[in-house]
């Protein structure tokens, strides 16, 4: 009897383990989004998250039939905090780049815009390696828009680097930028179109070089976990089809911004 | 560990340690030129006048230095009067505010420091210079300031620290100083411990050379307390003698 007793013991202890180290069933999702980056992610003035991501992250758990929380986090500790199990996935305009990909998977993309530059209305600076010389230009440090900037045109411009893009705007309306480089959407949104920006437009082209910006904005999860990414790219599918997407796409844009 | 991502940034790490270098170097020497007329009238016996370099130094002393150096980088970029005048040049770089920030913080600190070690000075000092009939300003610039700044200089090892530690919140405003390069690195490579223990190491040698300068001024400016030769102590054996001349170490 005792001998028995203990055999099940054993059973269900082993049980519980193999259960524990199998794959997670993805009912509860903890993902990290960063919140200071409009309108694809921002804050409230009553301290609640909104914005393109949070609503596509919203969305893809829907699909999923999964009960996800938000974690806010800064963007230079974003992988880091992924890596260190703070949250399972990252929804926060990350571009899909080989660097990053040394670290975690992404899905697809789930949306791509260019980069564009903006300067000070009349300042007549024009986006060449001349005119860009010692020029003082804002990046949000560690995104494909600084790698971008470093690798062109890196010993030739005087880069400042922020540790959000909303502090680059700050610098930006109060003159201490000549030029902002960044995702041309969130840029009209989060700045050219509100007071701050009034003062400020587009100037040069767009840019995708697939060399620094990659393949659009992706959703990054831990390596050891390739069913989620999985899960997410299946989510992803099914709401492009069934006009979800879409339905969020125009509550924030007039155009498509899938395609890019 | 990741040793690859910290060797392939040495280079960075090596410009960001230069631009800490400049930040405390300046910061010190404006600091000490500010701190010296700041304690001679923090020392006046009257009283209106000793208020307002006390007053200097409370405030400094008493807000963290990175609410000062947002004020001043922050806080200059909402005026349009000063936005639109001269000054702006100044204001509009990241790298001045910080300066300007760190030398009137040192400033405060190295100025009570001063203040304390003046009102110290045994009085015999001040005594004999009277009786050689020594002016006011003499007697401060050959007798007073020297005495109390010897009084002054292992403290004043301590403060050169805080400031070299002080001035990683340069990185906070853009400035890619040794930490706002382990900031870069980090957020590059996503190796928080690497690269913020590197930026460490590279603070740990600037210590240690601040050390070693400072003994060598040690050795050289406390030579009188050392007991002589002929006495047949041993050297660098603890001079008793001197007791007084250390009781400024507890400013």
């Amino acid at each position: 009897m005792t001998r028995l007793i203990a055999l099940t013991l054993t059973l269900v202890v082993l049980g519980l383990g193999s259960s524990v180290a199998s794959a997670r069933d993805w009912q509860v999702i903890r993902i990290g989004v960063e919140g200071a980056y409009p309108p694809f992610s921002a804050l409230t003035a009553d301290g609640k998250l909104v914005g393109f991501d949070i609503d596509i992250a919203h969305a893809l758990c829907a699909e999923m039939g999964a009960e996800c929380t938000m974690v806010q986090q800064d963007w230079d500790g974003m992988i880091p905090a992924l890596l260190a199990r703070k949250y399972d996935a990252i929804i926060a305009s990350m571009a899909i780049t080989a660097e990053r990909k040394k670290k975690v998977a992404f899905t697809g993309k789930y949306y791509q815009v260019p980069a564009r530059f903006a300067r000070r209305k009349g300042s007549g600076i024009e986006i060449s390696e001349a005119g860009l010389q010692g020029k003082a230009v804002g990046v949000q440090r560690a995104t494909t828009h600084d790698n971008f900037i470093s690798g062109e045109f890196g010993s030739d411009v005087d880069i400042k680097r922020y540790a959000s893009q909303d502090e680059a705007y700050l610098d930006a309306a109060v003159g201490r930028l000549d030029l902002l480089l960044a995702d041309s959407v969130a840029m009209q949104e989060g700045f050219l179109d509100t007071d701050n920006g009034k003062d400020w437009e587009f100037v040069g082209p767009g840019y995708t070089d697939v060399k620094y910006y990659g393949d659009g904005a992706g959703i990054a999860v831990s390596k050891s976990n390739q069913d989620l990414v999985d899960r997410f790219n299946k989510a992803i599918e099914a709401i492009r089809a069934n006009g979800t997407y879409q339905k969020i796409n125009a509550k924030y844009f007039d155009f498509d911004v899938f395609a890019g | 560990m990741d040793v690859n991502v910290i060797l392939e940034n040495i280079p960075l790490y090596i410009e960001g340690m230069w631009v800490t270098v400049q930040l405390v170097v300046l910061s010190l020497i404006l600091g000490l030129a500010l701190a010296v007329p700041l304690a001679l009238v923090a020392t006046s016996r009257r009283r209106f006048i000793a208020f307002w370099p006390r007053a200097y130094i409370y405030f400094f002393r008493g807000t963290p230095l990175l609410v000062q150096m947002f004020m001043i980088y922050h806080g200059t970029a909402q005026f349009d009067w000063l936005k639109d005048s001269a000054l702006w040049v100044v204001f509009k770089e990241a790298y001045w505010c910080a300066l300007i920030a760190f030398a009137l913080n040192t400033a405060a600190y190295t100025g009570e420091m001063l203040r304390g070690a003046i009102a110290q000075t045994p009085f015999g000092e001040v005594e004999a210079a009277r009786a050689y009939g020594m002016s006011r300003w003499t007697r401060f610039r050959r007798i007073i300031l020297p005495s109390a700044c010897r009084r002054a200089l292992p403290s004043y090892g301590n403060e050169v620290i805080f400031m070299l530690h002080g001035s990683a919140l340069a990185g906070v405003i853009t400035i890619v100083d040794l930490f706002g390069a382990a900031k870069i690195v980090n957020a590059r490579h996503f190796v928080p411990f690497e690269s913020f223990m590197a930026a460490g190491f590279f603070y740990l040698c600037l210590t240690l050379l601040i050390v070693w300068i400072f003994r060598i001024a040690e050795t050289h400016w406390h030579a009188y307390m050392r007991p002589r030769e002929e006495e047949g102590e041993e050297k660098g054996s603890f001079p008793a003698r001197s007791a007084p001349a250390y009781a400024a170490k507890g400013l």
